[in-house]
């Protein structure tokens, strides 16, 4: 889109065009700020709503009503007047608003006055044997490709694990006739035993709930091979992934697959906020770290900048569009453009429907809270699959003395490699935690450092 | 190669038949689906492994599809380690596997080792 | 009540090497040391055991660095066999690139002062940019030429720490983390410190707290100025070996990262990384050797480099308060043979080592000198 020279000025800069990031450009915009948008992909959507202004009408049917009420949202950020830079990889976000990008091959940076992280979430990490072998994906993975490319599995499919995502993928492969081999959930009877404590709130939800049984029921149907209460689970393989061994009611088991898609729920991507040196909590519910923000998303410390969507803790695309709205709003009342009245009152109403969209979660988590052995794995497990540390690798540095995920990788150079601790940061957290007999949070968390995306040392020296 | 691919394009009667462009993997010539990802069309075309890890060399392919978990590196163009699930595919483009770690080339010359 | 033969305040490279040594020579050690976000220089140094140009104006200090780096095969034997962790030491001899040719004329000067001062076994040579390149083929056209000489080398400091920790540990060492001291005191040739809401106690006391020092040595009579001086390196994927010779600018480990990177900023208690210096010390490591241009940057990372008014160690033995020393210094892992091998000794009983007496804390007392930094 726009060519924009470095050093160019911003009221707001927003990085990431999923629906908290496209909600806070288009509400502030609508204030009339100059804002800019920056993206990795070539289009808007974010994850959720990937490929959502290029869907054919095919895919459109397949990924479900959700998905296709992603093109609202998307056609009013077009309209926006918001600039957006697509394939812009941000590398750095800086405490006084700077922003490195690279795009095109070409480092450039930008400045805004104020700034949204909408980076959203990521799939949490899933270490079990063999989760590194080839024809291993995230149940998220195997949607991007549906959403992206059209793309599905050629042969019937596992699907491991627990979570909305995980059942919402089974049933639209099930709607676009991809054999499903079988659904492995790692969901047991306590877990519905202790989510029943929460059933209340989510009846309060009942749609949404509705739209889970509703899937649930569609993979019933189906005649899929449904093992509940997986333990063990293990992939098996030299080479690459040809199936999955799992215990059931105290019976070993094996099903073949060459795809076999892991997922136990999503978590905030928190690279940016960890670099930023902002200030987190342990969700001891959600398991996972969150900015520690104002009701408005603004971080504690950081008045200039603010977190919106999945990146405050999971709430789904319909809670992330309502977040990005209200930091738009203070965004705008911040520069001046509306009052203190004028903002709380367009607020009121996002905050009931946010508290709305919020009130089936307790039940999620707790129904869908991922379990320990697969959080906190055996010795043999990798963990940081770019440096190849294993489970047992940390626990015998914890032995020698290490205290944390930080020295950890003056240990063994866990969580060194290009993905930055993304994928092992979590689990280094709590294997430490367990090892040591102690909280998570007390453990805390690897410090991020820049380029937050890799950029060659060719492109660092224009930077000069 | 591609009665392989671990992944297809869906099948039905409202999909549109995609344009295609071709690449080279490794020296191979591939007719993918344009307008995708490079790991998404290598993956339909039969890839089924993307590089070998840089400790101990053992096959890897993409895993998140979302720019995180790095392990869809492939060299494009001359380029190595670059992030195949975040760089569209275009027609003509040659891609090389990684063997363990990269070997640097002034970028002159394709080839990892 | 935790009580020990010597109490080391602090976990770093020195901490760990003066424990390690100290329990071999028979003392039951415990270490403080602080939580994983404390400041360690440990984790941002850069892995040089590096002799050639310290000491300029300090003789002591080239024949300290000097023995250090003689003895550092006999420290990665001993790690090895007691632990069986490879630090991977290799002593090729090192370069000095130089950018200018006036650079190259200083570096001459020194190395001839230092030779004609430590004597005939301190070797140099001056290499010419055709003579370099015959070495370093990858050497850019900007690089004049370089300083070599044969004693230098690296290690991986890593694996240097996960051996010492590991051999210390073998040698009945307690590491406590989480313990950083709130309080010293003395009495009756007692150290008692408060740390991580604990008591600890013990009849002699290291202090190697880094930077944590300069305000704990006059809690024992001591005196250790030291100063935080911001380092930022970079640090590239791994790559397949392409440098055999460990630089000072730019080195690739035994793991096929390269790193790049020395710069020096006094910025205090800030170790984070700024834009514009990174980008410079990109710049130059391409000057250096243009082909990394192309290589992935992974990780940029700043540390706080422990630093004297002179840029020397400090080593002294508390007059006031019997038992306790001072243990502190830039270079850690060169010098992490001597700390072991000498240091640690004298802490646990045996003769003072003649060469450190240039290094005694309270040479910056005297107000009739000015302090340059030496390193």
């Amino acid at each position: 889109m726009s060519d924009i020279q470095t050093g160019d000025r911003y009221d707001l800069a927003v990085v990431g065009a999923g629906p908290a990031g496209m909600s806070a450009a288009i509400t502030a915009r609508a204030r009339g700020l100059n804002v800019v948008l920056l993206d990795e992909q070539e289009a808007v959507g974010g994850q959720i709503y990937r490929n959502i202004t290029r869907a054919n009408p095919r895919a459109l049917d397949v990924l479900g009503p959700d998905y296709a009420s992603g093109a609202r949202i998307a056609d009013a950020f077009h309209i926006s007047g918001t600039v957006h830079l697509t394939g812009a990889s941000v590398w750095q976000v800086g405490r006084d608003g700077t922003i490195n990008y690279l795009r095109g091959g070409k480092v450039s940076s930008l400045h805004a006055t104020q700034v949204v992280l909408a980076s959203g979430a990521m799939e949490r990490p899933f270490p079990i044997p063999g989760w590194t072998l080839p024809g291993v994906l995230g149940a998220g993975a195997a949607q991007i490709l549906l959403k992206s490319a059209d793309l599905a599995p050629s042969e019937p499919v596992i699907l491991a694990g627990c979570g909305p995502l995980l059942y919402l993928l089974g049933w639209q492969y099930l709607r676009a006739g991809v054999p499903i081999k079988a659904v492995i959930d790692t969901t047991d009877t306590t877990d519905y035993v202790r989510a029943a404590g929460h059933l209340i709130e989510a009846l309060a939800a009942w749609p949404m709930l509705k739209k889970g049984l509703k899937l649930m029921s569609a993979l019933k149907k189906g005649k899929v091979p449904f093992y509940r209460g997986a333990t063990n689970l293990a992939v098996q393989g030299t080479d690459a992934a040809t199936g999955l061994r799992f215990t059931v009611g105290g019976k070993d088991m094996h099903v073949d697959s060459k795809v076999i898609l892991l997922h136990q729920g999503v978590v905030p991507n928190t690279q940016f906020t960890w670099s930023l040196r902002a200030k987190h909590s342990w969700n001891d519910v959600q398991l996972c770290w969150t900015p520690d923000v104002d009701a408005w998303g603004r971080l504690e410390g950081l008045p200039n900048i603010y977190v919106a969507g999945d990146g405050l803790g999971i709430g789904g695309a319909l809670a992330a569009a309502v977040q990005g709205q209200l930091a738009g709003l203070e965004v705008a009342a911040v520069a001046g453009k509306i009052d203190a009245g004028a903002r709380d009152s367009a607020a009121a109403p996002l905050r009931a429907e946010l508290a709305k969209q919020l009130r089936i979660r307790p039940f999620l988590d707790v129904l869908y809270r991922p379990k320990d052995a697969n959080r906190v794995p055996a010795d043999a497990v990798t963990v940081c699959r770019c440096e190849e540390v294993t489970a047992g690798d940390i626990r015998g540095y914890v032995a020698l003395g290490c205290s944390g995920p930080n020295q950890t990788k003056s240990f063994g150079r866990c969580g060194m490699g290009p993905c930055q601790g993304r994928l092992c940061g979590l689990t280094v957290t709590e294997v430490i935690a367990q090892a040591r007999g102690v909280s998570p949070s007390e453990v805390g968390y690897y410090r991020i450092r820049p380029p937050i995306k890799p950029v060659t040392l060719g492109e660092l020296a224009n930077e000069a | 190669m591609a009665t392989n691919s671990l992944f297809r394009p869906l099948q039905g009667p409202s999909s549109t038949p995609a344009r295609s462009v071709k690449i080279e993997f490794d020296g191979r010539a591939l007719q993918v689906q344009e307008g995708v990802s490079v790991a998404a069309a290598l993956l339909s075309a039969g890839v089924s492994r993307f590089r070998t890890s840089v400790v101990s060399e053992t096959p890897r392919a993409p895993y998140c599809m979302m720019g995180v978990c790095f392990e869809c590196l492939v060299e494009i163009d001359g380029q190595a380690s670059r992030q195949s699930c975040l760089v569209q595919v275009r027609d003509g483009m040659k891609i090389q596997t990684q063997r363990g770690p990269r070997a640097l080339t002034d970028g002159t010359e394709a080839g990892n080792e | 009540m935790n009580t020990s033969d010597l109490l080391v305040i602090g976990g770093g490279l020195v901490g760990a090497s003066v424990a390690l040594g100290a329990a071999r020579s028979g003392l039951k050690v415990t270490v403080l040391d602080e939580d994983d976000v404390a400041f360690r220089a440990s984790r941002g140094n850069f892995g040089l055991v590096w002799v050639q140009s310290k000491g300029f104006t300090l003789p002591d200090y080239a024949r300290w660095s000097l023995a250090s780096a003689q003895s550092w095969p006999e420290l990665s034997a001993y790690l090895k066999e007691r632990t069986g962790i490879d630090v991977e030491l290799k002593q090729p001899g090192g370069l000095h690139l130089c950018l200018s040719q006036e650079e190259m004329d200083t570096r001459k000067e020194r190395l001839q002062w230092l030779q004609d001062e430590v004597g005939p076994h301190y070797q140099f040579e001056m290499l010419d940019y055709d003579e370099l390149r015959k070495r370093v083929p990858l050497v850019g056209p900007d690089v004049v030429g370089a300083t070599y000489t044969p004693m230098d080398g690296h290690t991986n400091p890593l694996k240097l720490f996960r051996a010492l920790y590991d051999a210390a540990g073998k040698e009945g060492v307690q590491f406590k983390t989480g313990c950083g001291t709130e309080d010293i005191s003395y009495a009756n040739g007692i150290f008692t410190v408060k740390a991580g809401g604990k008591v600890w106690q013990a009849p002699k006391l290291v202090l190697a707290a880094g930077l944590g020092n300069n305000k704990l040595a006059p809690k024992v009579g001591l005196y250790a100025p030291v100063e935080p001086n911001r380092g930022e390196v970079l640090i590239s994927e791994r790559l397949r070996p392409m440098l055999s010779y460990p630089t000072n600018f730019v080195r690739q480990t035994d793991e096929g990262t390269v790193q790049i990177g020395d710069s020096h900023e006094d910025v205090g208690f800030d170790d984070g990384t700024i834009t514009s210096v990174l980008g410079g010390i990109a710049k130059r490591g391409i000057k250096c050797f243009p082909i990394l241009a192309n290589a992935n940057l992974v990780r940029a990372w700043a540390a706080l480099r422990v630093m004297s008014p002179d840029g020397y160690p400090i080593y002294q033995a508390s007059e006031s308060h019997p038992g306790a020393f001072v243990v502190t210094c830039h270079s850690g892992v060169t010098l992490a043979a001597n700390h072991v091998m000498r240091i640690a000794p004298w802490i646990a009983g045996g003769a003072y080592p003649d060469a450190i007496r240039e290094f005694k804390g309270d040479r910056f007392l005297n107000k009739n000198l000015v302090f340059t930094n030496g390193h």
